[in-house]
């Protein structure tokens, strides 16, 4: 270890500032539950060490940022980052007195994740289980099936396009009322506002992913004689493969989001949408976060799934390979 | 590349596929409205049951409470909520386009400045770079909008009301897309650019103002009509708890919950529009400054 023979070179002062903000946050820790236990707990005395525990702790980011060569600093850097906020929402709110309403502790949400881990279990398999699966996939692979059928008909596609394009302005969540009314409170009418959400970003992918196939190859292809359905298959599909994985990805945030909203409109008494709306409305706030965790986490684990997917299927693509 | 497409070549096909819809919606309206119509309709003006096809027909696309309204219906409705009431009425949709809108505004333009500011602060602070980017980033993939309700329960509880927390979920939406382009844009300068304004003894204001920002631009344009989408619809939902009045969220809502489909597709039509109106403004604001930019 170099920085135990000399004591200030940039990483050596990033273990130390390391070492020293957390030591002084556990210590300001322990000082805020200690000083609670006190009848009369007055907050102010304790404002001017938060600041220095503050202070210290933007240093220890910041030695940390400054570092170079291994590619995970920036990783630390920025989950040192998140642990900091973690800790200050915590030890701000204990110690002002937060109304439960306004901010809830982390330490209340997580625990409010493990107490009603069931119901959050429940919202869950009814919205992103059922609604958001079932209507991602299907807006996905509708919009893809179109977009390969329609392209050998440049006439639909110079009328489509335009269309599937503008749709990107226009609030397509709003139909969820009108899904409720057609397919019942139940996670099907969820699934419907999903589908039409999801379908024209994959359809506009589409076309353009088929469109990415070079001259050079393209011709290569006739040269060995393939027909319109092998030069598919074997170069112009694999090529769009950058495009779909994109609009499976974006799909999946949107999807999230349709489905959540339409349950604002209506839905049976489960449903992550539903749990946000309603606790919302009885100012259980923890729960209501603790929705909101799980769909976050749920959104993250869906991209990184589909970044994975992606290196696999499409790992000759220069835009994998570069990264 | 082929020639340009001619008028004829580039609208024509639109204009099919455009009329293709009008015709799948009048024959979903007639399929999807028939059941009701043979029910409680046509009974009562044809009680012996010697209704034709062609009183089907027209039964089904006038029908008091439809399953779906057939588009003259939906134009109807919309120009009479839009011209029979007074601007300043409740009962005007234009109305409530306009409360949407306005708190659609109010958020892009606080959540674009927002946006900018911390792209400039990340360009320049390493620190800002490597811990916040990152998060900031990460939350594309979330779905932030589900925090809606609970900006409106701490503004409310803090006793903010009308615009205030509508703006400000539009903000916060608005505020995710331009901040990861504007930092794209932000580095786009080569470095014999930045070097250039290092010779020149520039100091860091006039490079950011002479080169960074400018090269940011056509970053920036693409994310704000991401944005303004994202705003409208985050104004919209911000309008649904029950207590909001005025908005076309309300509107939508309330129409759902007295059975009123025909309101819930205007609203949705007018929404639509509006959400086309706010981006050809974004669109046309980028044409206004792109092109002062070549000139200069």
């Amino acid at each position: 270890m170099t920085f135990a023979r000399d004591a200030s070179t940039p990483a050596a002062k990033a273990v130390f500032a390391l070492i020293a903000s957390l030591s002084l946050a556990a210590a300001f820790w322990w000082l805020v539950g200690t000083a609670q236990q006190q009848a009369d707990f007055q907050p102010m005395p304790l404002v001017a060490p938060l600041l220095a525990v503050l202070f210290i702790a933007g240093l220890s980011v910041r030695r940390l940022a400054a570092l170079d060569g291994r590619p995970w600093y920036a990783t630390a850097t920025a989950a040192l980052f998140g642990l900091w906020v973690l800790y200050f929402w915590q030890v701000g709110v204990t110690l002002f007195n937060v109304p439960r309403v306004l901010l809830p502790a982390p330490s209340w949400i997580g625990q409010m994740l493990i107490d009603r881990w069931d119901t959050l279990a429940g919202d869950w398999v009814q919205t992103v289980a059922k609604a958001v699966l079932v209507g991602w996939a299907l807006g996905s692979g509708l919009g893809f099936a179109v977009g390969v059928a329609i392209d050998r008909a440049p006439f639909l596609q110079r009328g489509l396009l335009p269309l599937a394009s503008l749709t990107s302005t226009v609030p397509l969540v709003a139909v969820a009322p009108i899904m409720v009314m057609w397919f019942g409170f139940e996670w099907p009418s969820k699934a419907a506002v999903v589908v039409l959400m999801t379908f024209f970003p994959m359809l506009v992918a589409t076309l353009a992913g088929l469109q990415a196939a070079g001259r050079l190859e393209l011709e290569l292809m006739k040269t060995y004689a393939a027909g319109y359905a092998r030069t598919l298959r074997d170069l112009r599909l694999p090529m769009a493969m950058p495009f779909i994985f994109s609009a499976l990805k974006v799909n999946a945030t949107l999807a999230l989001i349709g489905a959540i909203v339409a349950e604002f409109f209506g839905s049976p008494t489960v449903g992550l949408g539903f749990r946000i709306s309603t606790e919302a409305a009885r100012m259980n706030m923890g729960l209501v976060w603790g929705a909101i965790v799980v769909a976050a986490v749920t959104g993250s684990v869906a991209y990184a799934l589909l970044v994975q997917l992606e290196r696999r299927v499409a790992f000759w693509h220069p835009s994998v390979r570069s990264k | 590349m082929a020639a340009p497409l001619t008028f004829s070549q580039r609208w024509l096909p639109v204009a099919t596929v455009l009329l293709a819809v009008l015709a799948l919606w009048y024959a979903g309206a007639i399929g999807l409205n028939r059941a009701g119509a043979v029910e409680r309709v046509l009974p009562n003006s044809h009680p012996n049951g010697d209704w034709t096809v062609s009183d089907l027909v027209s039964v089904t696309l006038n029908m008091e409470r439809p399953v779906l309204p057939a588009p003259h219906q939906v134009a109807a409705d919309l120009y009479s909520s839009t011209v029979d009431w007074p601007l300043d009425s409740p009962r005007n949709l234009l109305f409530h386009a306009a409360v949407t809108a306005q708190s659609t505004l109010v958020g892009f333009v606080l959540g674009t400045l927002l946006g900018v500011v911390l792209a400039a602060a990340i360009v320049h602070s390493r620190t800002l770079d490597r811990a916040l980017l990152p998060w900031i980033v990460a939350s594309q993939t979330v779905p932030v909008l589900a925090i809606a309700p609970i900006v409106l329960v701490i503004l409310g509880s803090l006793g903010f009301s009308g615009v205030a927390p509508k703006a400000t979920i539009a903000m916060y939406l608005c505020f995710f897309p331009v901040t990861v382009a504007m930092v794209q844009g932000l580095r786009a300068p080569q470095r014999i650019e930045t070097e250039l304004m290092h010779t020149y003894a520039a100091s860091k204001l006039q490079a950011f103002w002479l080169l960074r920002l400018p090269s940011a631009l056509p970053y920036l344009f693409p994310s704000l009509r991401v944005a303004i989408a994202a705003g409208l619809v985050g104004a919209m939902v911000a309008e649904l708890p029950t207590g909001a009045q005025a908005g076309l969220g309300a509107r939508l809502l309330t129409g759902s919950y007295y059975g009123n489909t025909v309101g819930i597709w205007s609203a949705l039509v007018l929404s639509a529009l509006l959400g086309l109106a706010l981006t050809l403004a974004v669109a046309a604001l980028e044409r206004l400054v792109l092109r002062r930019g070549n000139a200069a």
